[in-house]
C-alpha cells in the first residue's frame, strides 16, 4: 500500500526548465505546488563550484550530470525488423538528471522557429503541392502559429537572458541580424557577444560570398543581467566549459539563474528530490487524473501524490515513457498509422567542415557553447524544396565552444590515434583548426517512433520504453545539400587541409558516438484527437487536467537547437492553464 | 585620632549606603516622550513592520529557532550575550509584561524585575523610537506573535561583568540622549530616513565607533563620529559617509537598492549586514529605504536626486571599464607577464573572471574590489574570511538570488591567501597595508572551529 501525500492543487514531474516555469507561474497564480524530481539537488555553489565542475574527465568524460542507466534507460533499434536493445552506455544523447535538468549543462544556444516550420505541411503543400511530400514521412503543421507563439518566445528569451542582435523587428529587416529569421516584437534583452577569431574568419567569407552572418542567439550572458523575476545573470568569461557542465560563473541561462530562487522564496511552493514518478493514474472514468504515484529514494516506498493538476516536465523522452505506462492516449502503431503516443520521435541532422591554417592561431580554449557566427541562407524559409528534391534545412555556424583537451583536439584525418605520430599531430595542430557545423532540420516518419518493449524492464519493473529510429533519405539528400554548399565556402577560406563529416545517403543510425540530445516528439500536439497526443494548449487528449511540457509536443524537429520553442511553449501552455483553465477546467479544445 | 576613625567610620558607611542604594534602589524609569490617548490603536500591520525595522528577529531568533524565541548567541567583548525569548510566553518569553514594563526595556534598558539588561539590547537607539511605535510593537508582540515556550540559556559573563548593578553607572554615561527623536529639518522624507536610522535600525549600534566605556561614540546626526564606522564581531562595519568613506560615491537611488535588495552596482551585503537586508530591510517599503538613504546621503551635504521609487533595473547593465586609478592594474592583469606578482597571478587565476582586471566586478551581481570597504578595512578579517570561506547575499523580494560566493580555502594555501588579499589591498588605486600569512592562519582556524 503506497504512502499517501497531502492532495496539491498542481504536482510537477520533473523540476527543469518548464517545471521550474510551470511552478512558478501558477504558483504565483496561488496554487499550492509540489515538483517532484527524480534526481539530486543542486545550485550554483556548491555543485557547480570552480575549479571542480571544469573538470572534462568527470562531466565531458564520465558524464557525472547525466542520467545514469541503471537509473532509466531505453532500448533502441532501427527499424521494425530488428530486436532492440537497451541503450547501456550514454552515446548518441544525453538526458540530464537532478534539478534544473537539461537546463544546467546545455550550450545555451535559443532558437525560435521559422514562421514556416511551425506550419511545415501547409507551406509544403501550398508552395510545392503535396506530391513532393515523401512516402513514410508524417510531415505535419503544429496547431498553433508563430504569429500566436511571438509573444511567449519573448518572454522566455528574457527570463532565460538571452543575447543576440535581431534582424527582424517587426518586419523590419536589421543589419548584422538575421534576416530570415521570425519577426520579434523587440530586439533581444542582451546585447550580442564577442567574435572568436574563427567567426570572425567565417563572418568575412559569409560576407565575400553574399550571404548573411550573424551572432549566435546565446543563452551566455554578454552583460550583468537581471530578469523579470529579478533573478541575476553575470557576464561570460568564455571559460569554454557549457555543454555537459553547470557554470560556476551564473553566466549560463539555467533554471538555477533563471527562475529557481525566485520560486523557493513562494510558501506555496515546495519540491522533493529524489522523487522518480512511476506512473499517473487515472479516474476511474479515465477523462481526468488523480494525481502521481513516485518511488521516494529516501524512504524506499512507493507515494501516492493526490493533485488537481498534473504537469509533465521531465525530459521528452521519459515524458513519453510516462504517458504510455499511465495510458494517457493509445500507442502509436506505425503499420495502421492509428494511436498517438510514441509517434513522430525525430532527431536533428548535422554535419560539417573542419579547416586546418598553419598560420592561424585560434585558441580554442576561449569560447562557449553558444558562441559563433551563423548563417541561415540554408535554411528551411530558404531552400526550394521542389528543386532540391527534399524538405528541410539547416543553420550553419562558426565559432569554437571549447578547447577540452580529451575530446576536442581535432586532428586531420590519417593523423595515427596513439603514440609518437599522434604528438606530432597535436604539436603541428592544436589551435589551428576551426570548423563549420550544419544543424538540420529532422522530418517525423512513421518508422521512427516509441513504444513499450516487450523483452527489458526497469528497476522498478516497469516496461522500458523502446525507440525505434533510422535515418531517412529525405534528411540525408538535406544533408548531402548542405556539404554541396559549405565544402565551397570553406574552399574559399584557403585552409591548408580540409574534411568533411556528412552522413551519406543510406547511412544507418548508430547510437555510440554522441549526436545532440534533440530528441523530439513522441507527444506531439494536434488539432485533432486522432492526430497526435495533445492539443494546441499541450493538453493531454486523453485527461484534461494532465499537461505535457517540452520537445516530445514537437510535431516534427526544427532545423534550431529546440529550447526556444520548448521554452515559448511553456509559457504559452501556463498562461492557457491561468487565463482559460483554473476558473473552468475542461479540454480547451 | 578618634576624631578622624569617626569620619572615615561615617564615610564608610556613607559609601555603603550609597552602594547598596545603587545597587537597590530601583531605577526610574523614564516617562514617554509623547502621551497617547488611551484608546489609541496601532494601524493594521503597524507593528509588524517597526519589528522589521528593528531588525528584533535577527538577535532573538536562534539559528534554526523559533522566530523570535530567543536564543542566539550574540558575542560581545564582554562574553557570549544569549538573546531572550520575545514571544508572549508567560514564563520564558515577556507574556507577563505590561506595556510600561516593555517601554522600559525598550528605552532603559530595564527589566521588569529592575535587572539591567545588557547594551547588546540596542536600547541606547530604541530610546529614540517614538511612543506610537513602541506600542505598535508591543501590540504586534503580545497579541500577533504566537507564543512559544523556550527557555533559552542564561547570560552569565565573567566577573566584572556578571554584577549587572554596573550598568546602571555605565547607562549615565551611556544614555545621553533621548527618550525621542529630534528631527534634523532637512526634508521630510530624510527627516524619515534619519528617525529609521537611529531609532528602530539602530545603525549606529555597528556603524558607530565605541568610546572609552564601550558606549555608541555617535547616536544622532551631529555627533562626531556618528556612522563614522565601526567593528563587530571583528569585521568593520564601514563608515557610511565622511571623507574616507567607500560609500561616499554611491547615489541615493544606489544605496537605497543595497538596502532593499542586499546589492547594488558596486556590492553586495554579506556577513552581518546580508542578516540586517534578510530579516529587516527587505521588509520595509520603497519609501523608507529611500528615506535611509536619502538622510545617510544627506550627512555628506546633500541627498541629491531622490527617487520616488526603486527603479526594478531589468535588463542588461554593461560593465564598467577601468578608471584612471585603476588602469595601471588592470593592463598589468592584461598582459600577464610571467614576472608579475604572485599575488596578481592568483588573482588572475582565482578572481578575474567575475571581477574582471578592472576590479570594477559586474553590476549587482560581482562587487567592486576598487574603493571596496571590505577589502581594504583596518580589520583584515573579513576579506581574508570572503577569499577561505566564501560569503552570501541572502534572497530578497525584488532580487531573489540567494547569490553565493565560493570559498577558496581548499585550493590556496595560507601565504598564497595573504599574497592575494595584499594584491588587492594595493590594486587598482586602493592603498592598505598588506596581509600576512600568520593573519590567514588565525582566520583559517577560527573558520574550522565555527
Amino acid at each position: 500500500m503506497a504512502r499517501q501525500e497531502q492532495k496539491k492543487d498542481v504536482v510537477i514531474v520533473g523540476l527543469g526548465w518548464t517545471g521550474s516555469i510551470a511552478g512558478i507561474e501558477l504558483a504565483r497564480e496561488g496554487l499550492d505546488i509540489v515538483a517532484l524530481e527524480r534526481g539530486h539537488d543542486q545550485a550554483t555553489v556548491p555543485d557547480f563550484k570552480y575549479p571542480n565542475q571544469i573538470d572534462e574527465l568527470k562531466y565531458g568524460v564520465r558524464l557525472k550530470m547525466m542520467q545514469k542507466p541503471s537509473q532509466q534507460t531505453l532500448t533502441v533499434r532501427r527499424n521494425g525488423g530488428e530486436t532492440a536493445l537497451p541503450y547501456r552506455s550514454l552515446g548518441s544523447f544525453l538526458p540530464g538528471n537532478g534539478v534544473g535538468g537539461a537546463g544546467t549543462h546545455w550550450n545555451g544556444l535559443n532558437w525560435r522557429p521559422q514562421p514556416e516550420e511551425m506550419k511545415l505541411r501547409s507551406y509544403v503543400t501550398e508552395t510545392w503541392g503535396e506530391e513532393i511530400i515523401p512516402e513514410g514521412m508524417n510531415l505535419g503543421d503544429y496547431p498553433v502559429s508563430y504569429d500566436e507563439l511571438e509573444p511567449y518566445f519573448t518572454h522566455f528569451e528574457k527570463v532565460a537572458g538571452i543575447s543576440g542582435k535581431a534582424g527582424n523587428v517587426n518586419g523590419e529587416i536589421r543589419e548584422g541580424g538575421n534576416p530570415f529569421e521570425g519577426w520579434r516584437s523587440e530586439d533581444y534583452p542582451m546585447p550580442q557577444q564577442k567574435r572568436t577569431w574563427d567567426s570572425q574568419k567565417f563572418h568575412d567569407a559569409c560576407t565575400a560570398a553574399g550571404y548573411h552572418p550573424f551572432q549566435a542567439p546565446a543563452g551566455i550572458a554578454s552583460t550583468a543581467y537581471v530578469n523579470p523575476y529579478g533573478m541575476q545573470m553575470g557576464p561570460c568569461n568564455y571559460c569554454g566549459f557549457c555543454e555537459r557542465y553547470g557554470c560556476y560563473q551564473y553566466s549560463k541561462s539555467s533554471p538555477q539563474t533563471a527562475i529557481l530562487d525566485a520560486l523557493k522564496r513562494m510558501p506555496n511552493f515546495e519540491y522533493r528530490t529524489q522523487s522518480e514518478v512511476l506512473r499517473v493514474e487515472l479516474a476511474e472514468d479515465g477523462k481526468t487524473a488523480t494525481g502521481v504515484t513516485y518511488w521516494d529514494e529516501a524512504a524506499q516506498e512507493e507515494v501516492f501524490q493526490p493533485a488537481d493538476i498534473v504537469i509533465l516536465s521531465s525530459f521528452s523522452l521519459n515524458n513519453v515513457h510516462l504517458m504510455l505506462l499511465s495510458g494517457l492516449g493509445e500507442a502509436y502503431d506505425p503499420l495502421t498509422g492509428t494511436g498517438t503516443l510514441g509517434k513522430n520521435y525525430a532527431y536533428q541532422m548535422n554535419g560539417g567542415v573542419t579547416m586546418f591554417f598553419e598560420d592561424d592561431h585560434f585558441n580554442p580554449f576561449v569560447g562557449h557553447g553558444a558562441n559563433g557566427v551563423c548563417i541561415d541562407d540554408f535554411s528551411v524559409n530558404q531552400n526550394d524544396f521542389g528543386a532540391l528534391g527534399f524538405i528541410g534545412g539547416s543553420y550553419w555556424r562558426s565559432g569554437t565552444f571549447n578547447g577540452q583537451p580529451i575530446r576536442n583536439m581535432p586532428l586531420p584525418k590519417g593523423t595515427p590515434s596513439w603514440g609518437a605520430g599522434w604528438k606530432d599531430g597535436i604539436g603541428k595542430w592544436y589551435g589551428h583548426a576551426m570548423s563549420i557545423g550544419s544543424h538540420g532540420s529532422h522530418m517525423s516518419y512513421a518508422n521512427n517512433h516509441l513504444d513499450l518493449d516487450p523483452t527489458y524492464t526497469d528497476r522498478h519493473g516497469r516496461p522500458m520504453m523502446r525507440m525505434t529510429f533510422n535515418w531517412q533519405d529525405n534528411d540525408l539528400r538535406m544533408n548531402q545539400y548542405q556539404k554541396s554548399r559549405m565544402e565551397p565556402l570553406a574552399q574559399s577560406m584557403n585552409p591548408d587541409l580540409m574534411q568533411s563529416s556528412f552522413k551519406d545517403i543510406g547511412a544507418q543510425y548508430d547510437v555510440r558516438p554522441y549526436q545532440t540530445t534533440h530528441n523530439t516528439g513522441g507527444h506531439i500536439m494536434s488539432e485533432t484527437a486522432s492526430e497526435g497526443a495533445v492539443n494546441r494548449y499541450c493538453q493531454t487528449w486523453k485527461a484534461h487536467n494532465v499537461f505535457a511540457m517540452g520537445a516530445g509536443n514537437f510535431v516534427q524537429n526544427t532545423q534550431y537547437n529546440p529550447t526556444g520553442l520548448v521554452g515559448g511553449l511553456a509559457y504559452w501552455t501556463v498562461n492557457a492553464i491561468r487565463t482559460q483553465y483554473l476558473s473552468n477546467p475542461r479540454p480547451l479544445v | 585620632m578618634t576624631k578622624l576613625l569617626r569620619i572615615l567610620a561615617a564615610l564608610v558607611v556613607l559609601g555603603v549606603v550609597a552602594l547598596l542604594a545603587f545597587i537597590f534602589v530601583p531605577v526610574q524609569r523614564t516617562q514617554p516622550a509623547t502621551e497617547l490617548a488611551a484608546d489609541w490603536q496601532p494601524e493594521p500591520g503597524q507593528g509588524k513592520y517597526v519589528m522589521d525595522a528593528g531588525d528584533c528577529v535577527a538577535c532573538h531568533t536562534a539559528p534554526d529557532g523559533e522566530e523570535l524565541a530567543g536564543g542566539r548567541a550574540i558575542a560581545s567583548p564582554m562574553g557570549t550575550i544569549w538573546s531572550t525569548n520575545i514571544t508572549p510566553d508567560p514564563e520564558t518569553g515577556i507574556g507577563g509584561w505590561s506595556f510600561e514594563d516593555f517601554r522600559a526595556a525598550m528605552i532603559d534598558g530595564v527589566a521588569p524585575d529592575g535587572t539591567h539588561l545588557y547594551p547588546a539590547m540596542p536600547y541606547e537607539n530604541y530610546r529614540m523610537m517614538t511612543e506610537e511605535d513602541l506600542r505598535a510593537l508591543y501590540d504586534h508582540l503580545m497579541t500577533e506573535v504566537a507564543p512559544v515556550r523556550n527557555a533559552v540559556e542564561e547570560t552569565s559573563l565573567d566577573f566584572p561583568f556578571n554584577l549587572r548593578f554596573g550598568i546602571r553607572a555605565w547607562n549615565w554615561l551611556a544614555l545621553d540622549k533621548g527618550p525621542g527623536f529630534v528631527p534634523a529639518g532637512a526634508s521630510e522624507t530624510e527627516d524619515r530616513g534619519q528617525y529609521l536610522v537611529e531609532g528602530p535600525g539602530h545603525c549606529a549600534a555597528c556603524h558607530s565607533p565605541r568610546n572609552a566605556f564601550m558606549a555608541q561614540d555617535g547616536k544622532t546626526a551631529g555627533d562626531a563620529n556618528f556612522l563614522a564606522g565601526g567593528t563587530i564581531d571583528g569585521w568593520s562595519a564601514p563608515a557610511l559617509h565622511g571623507e574616507g568613506s567607500s560609500l561616499r560615491d554611491w547615489s541615493t537611488a544606489e544605496m537605497a537598492a543595497y538596502l532593499a535588495t542586499g546589492r547594488n552596482v558596486h556590492s553586495a551585503a554579506n556577513g552581518e549586514m546580508g542578516l540586517v537586508v534578510e530579516h529587516s530591510l527587505q521588509h520595509l517599503s520603497d519609501a523608507d529605504n529611500i528615506a535611509m538613504a536619502a538622510f545617510l546621503k544627506g550627512l555628506d551635504g546633500d541627498a541629491g536626486e531622490i527617487p520616488a521609487t526603486l527603479a526594478s533595473n531589468a535588463g542588461p547593465m554593461p560593465d564598467a571599464p577601468a578608471d584612471a586609478a585603476g588602469k595601471a592594474t588592470a593592463e598589468m592583469l592584461t598582459e600577464a607577464q610571467p614576472g608579475m606578482p604572485e599575488g596578481a597571478r592568483l588573482y588572475l587565476d582565482n578572481c578575474s573572471a567575475c571581477h574582471f582586471v578592472t576590479g570594477k566586478g559586474a553590476p549587482e551581481i560581482f562587487p567592486e574590489l576598487q574603493g571596496n570597504s571590505l577589502v581594504t578595512a583596518a580589520k583584515t578579517k573579513p576579506l581574508i574570511s570572503v577569499i577561505l570561506n566564501g560569503a552570501d547575499v541572502p534572497s530578497t523580494a525584488k532580487r531573489p538570488m540567494h547569490l553565493v560566493m565560493q570559498g577558496y580555502a581548499d585550493r590556496l594555501s595560507d601565504d598564497e591567501v595573504a599574497e592575494l588579499a595584499s594584491f588587492l589591498r594595493g590594486a587598482w588605486g586602493n592603498d592598505a597595508p598588506a596581509v600576512s600569512a600568520a593573519d590567514v592562519a588565525t582566520v583559517r582556524a577560527e573558520a574550522a572551529t565555527h
